[in-house]
């Protein structure tokens, strides 16, 4: 497939793929060099999940706190105390608005370290909670906030244990913010991590991906745009239960947030030094959340969720896990997206819905509509 | 979905791709260009390419608002943006274009009131809401943007608001694609015509590329079948020995163009007398400014804009990847300097721009799409 080509000049030169293939290599090797923060200050893409929250994180944080506890970068760290096997993880909470279809910060605040925990193999215990209020929020709404974070505790059979509160003035922040931590025992013998993923493992979807992301840009009213459809929070750890049960040999998972599935099979590609291939019509999708993404002109795979899972597992034993994924109400449509391949290690491909391949990358910042 | 999933049947590509192979010639290279981003955008997130036989090259045009913009103009804006009652509003795909001190997001970061709006009119919101500060709306694309600034125009001042004004940077397709025909470097045999353009301009002014250039157009949809047949109707042509503009997405773009777009756009804008575009240099009468009628509208009047000409950085080769002449990896700095994350040239900001969707998603070792590819190349 490679024929040599005559430049206008009439010399013969190297055949267009070899020299296609050699910038390719220069790219690989270039995107290996260690990761700088080039900005001289933070810009709303250092919070979006994609590229750049990436090298902030590898360049800033992990450059200054680099232990072996952080460095595998997973939802959790996995701590040795006392001869137990305990999980530790932290997140903060900004959305905005703070109540949406199908949730509001506070459940999103439990559900989302309650599936950090969950997704490192941990049964979650107990968790803090941090509030920044800026002054002039409704205690209607911070009360109406604590009932809802009650009541998905409660759902997850976990307990908000400690807590602190600092209020800020008017303008310093936006309402309310959220910090939960939590711990979790692992009692399991799991194993854990996206970097254990392996040639013929099979990648699977908990369920349809992108509900939160767009209920929550639609709900903030900027768009014009309405469509049913509700936030997919939710705690995870029931069908987490039941996936262990039935494959003891899971080797990662993840719970697709910011930067939604499509940063995850980056996370899996570059972790593993594999290459992930995944098929679009796999991808399971709800038709309002598709419209909503071709209008805007974003690519659902990188719209956040709060209640899918993202799991790698043993190819022979893919039919397993799904089947217990599908036993869980959270889990009817599970399905096989794609697969961990030796080719191509760190690059994720996809193959179209149209026939076509194509790469999935890390975002570089929001997914910006496009303009025509 | 109904009306999307029609257009992406793999099956119905699979035929389309076997009537484009058999009407390619033995030994003949054929060179079609996609003037618009918007189709370079689709021919990549579907993987089209991996149906087309290797005869035919495809050639990412400059349809693409955001890489045409010229820094000097993006310095304008910023300079706009940075006065002390002015809140900039913006495209998404215009926040990270460089200038020469850094994008909008960076100088947003830094405390410039720079808002990402989704449509002109959100401008007005802003304005209302704002009654003590200047709004200015920066307006870039090409015939397929214009008429909502036009609207925006036409609605601010039936409103009377006197505190929103326009930073013009529309531009016109037509001297671009004749600045490319006429560009000696380059041999074309057809063009994929722009869609969405000419849902406003119509067909007609295309017809000198076919007459005089005898070259076929055919103006195609955004669908990647639309354009797989797009290039099955050209390569009919090209068989047969004719050169005539054709249009295959005749469900949204009229013969004529959409003659209440226009009038709204020749109320209050009117051709610049030259402007300058990247990589292709001055064209002229190939850009709109706001109409002395709405001079109150004008920033570029309203404010005094440096207007400093800054000539692209040395390393980057964006005008020739604009006009086709380099695929975007011939780029000697595409990918390892120039990457989507600290783009130096406008090609590698923008989704629709060449260089970002090769980068985005193009840029596979060919083995690995044949692996990949159930239904691709020979």
């Amino acid at each position: 497939m490679t024929t040599p080509k005559v430049d206008p000049a009439g010399r013969r030169e190297l055949p267009v793929t070899d020299r296609e293939q050699q910038v390719l290599d220069r790219i690989d090797r270039a995107r290996r060099r260690a990761p700088r923060v080039r900005e001289d200050r933070i810009t709303m893409s250092h919070g979006s999940g994609g590229k750049a929250t990436h090298t902030l994180i590898e360049a800033i944080f992990l450059g200054a706190f680099r232990n072996p506890l952080l460095e595998p970068l997973e939802d959790s760290a996995e701590l040795s105390i006392a001869g137990s096997r305990v999980a530790l993880t932290t997140d903060s909470y900004v959305v905005s608005p703070l109540f949406f279809p199908g949730g509001d910060i506070g459940d999103l605040a439990v559900n989302g370290t309650v599936n950090d925990l969950s997704v490192a193999g941990a049964t979650p215990l107990y968790l803090s909670a941090g509030f920044i209020l800026e002054e002039g929020f409704p205690v209607a709404d911070l009360t109406r906030v604590a009932e809802s974070m009650r009541a998905a505790a409660a759902a997850a059979g976990v307990s908000i244990v400690t807590g602190d509160t600092k209020v800020v003035q008017r303008g310093k922040a936006d309402g309310c913010y959220i910090n939960t931590a939590g711990v979790g025992l692992i009692e399991r013998d799991v194993a854990l991590g996206v970097a254990r993923a392996q040639p013929g493992d099979a990648i699977i979807v908990s369920g349809p991906i992108g509900d939160h992301g767009i209920t929550v840009m639609l709900a903030r009213g900027e768009l014009d745009i309405e469509a049913d459809v509700r936030s997919d929070t939710a705690p995870l750890n029931g069908l987490i239960a039941g996936l262990l049960d039935a494959v003891p040999g899971v080797r990662a998972m993840r719970d697709a947030t910011r930067g939604g599935v499509a940063t995850i099979f980056n996370e899996i590609a570059t972790a593993a030094d594999a290459g992930v291939l995944v098929t679009e019509d796999a991808i399971p999708v709800r038709a309002e959340v598709r419209g909503a993404c071709e209008l805007l002109g974003i690519d659902p795979m990188y719209v956040a969720c709060e209640g899918r899972l993202v799991a790698v597992v043993p190819g022979d034993s893919a039919g397993r896990a799904l089947a217990a994924l599908r036993a869980h109400e959270l889990g009817a449509q599970a399905a096989v997206v794609g697969h961990v391949t030796a080719g191509q290690p760190g690059i994720v491909r996809l193959k179209t819905a149209f026939g076509g391949t194509r790469i999935v990358d890390l975002l570089v910042g929001d997914p910006l509509p496009r303009i025509c | 979905m109904r009306f999307v999933d029609e257009f992406r049947d793999a099956d119905k590509a699979r035929a389309l791709a076997a009537k484009i192979t058999a009407l390619c010639e033995p030994g003949r290279q054929y060179k079609l260009m996609e003037v618009c981003g918007g189709h370079t955008h689709t021919i990549y997130k579907h993987g089209l390419e991996d149906y087309l036989p290797e005869s035919i090259t495809l050639v990412h045009g400059p349809g693409c608002p955001v890489c045409v913009i010229p820094m000097g103009r993006v310095d304008d804006a910023m300079h706009l943006a940075a006065q002390p009652d002015v809140i900039m509003t913006s495209f998404g795909d215009m926040m990270r274009v460089p200038g020469s001190h850094g994008s909008f997001f960076d100088a947003k970061a830094q405390g410039t009131d720079i808002r990402m709006v989704y449509s002109p009119l959100d401008s007005l919101k802003i304005a209302r809401q704002y009654p003590d500060r200047r709004v200015v709306f920066m307006a870039i694309g090409f015939e397929t943007t214009a008429p909502s600034t036009a609207m925006t125009m036409l609605r601010a001042r039936a409103e009377g608001l006197e505190n929103f004004s326009v930073f013009c940077n529309h531009v016109t397709i037509i001297p671009a694609i004749k600045a490319i025909l006429d560009s000696p470097d380059l041999r074309l045999d057809g063009f994929i015509g722009p869609g969405h353009v000419s849902t406003v301009i119509g067909c007609r002014p295309y017809e000198f590329i076919a007459r005089d250039y005898g070259k076929p157009v055919v103006v195609a949809g955004f669908e990647p079948l639309d354009i797989l047949q797009s290039i099955y109707m050209l390569m009919l042509q090209l068989s047969q020995g004719r050169s005539q503009v054709e249009n295959q997405y005749s469900r949204v773009v009229p013969w004529d163009g959409n003659v209440v777009a226009l009038k709204a756009i020749g109320e209050t804008m009117e051709l610049r007398p030259y402007f300058e575009w990247r990589g292709l240099g001055f064209i002229s009468h190939s850009a709109l400014k706001v109409r002395d009628e709405f001079a109150a509208m004008d920033a570029e009047l309203l404010f005094e804009v440096p207007g400093v000409r800054v000539a692209d950085p040395k390393a980057c080769q964006c005008g020739e990847v604009l006009k086709g002449v380099l695929k975007p990896w011939e780029c000697k700095v595409f990918g390892t300097a120039c990457t989507p994350e600290t783009p130096i040239g406008t090609c590698m900001v923008s989704p629709e721009g060449a260089c970002a969707a090769y980068y985005n998603y193009g840029r596979m070792h060919r083995d690995r799409v044949a692996e990949a590819a159930p239904a691709g190349r020979p």
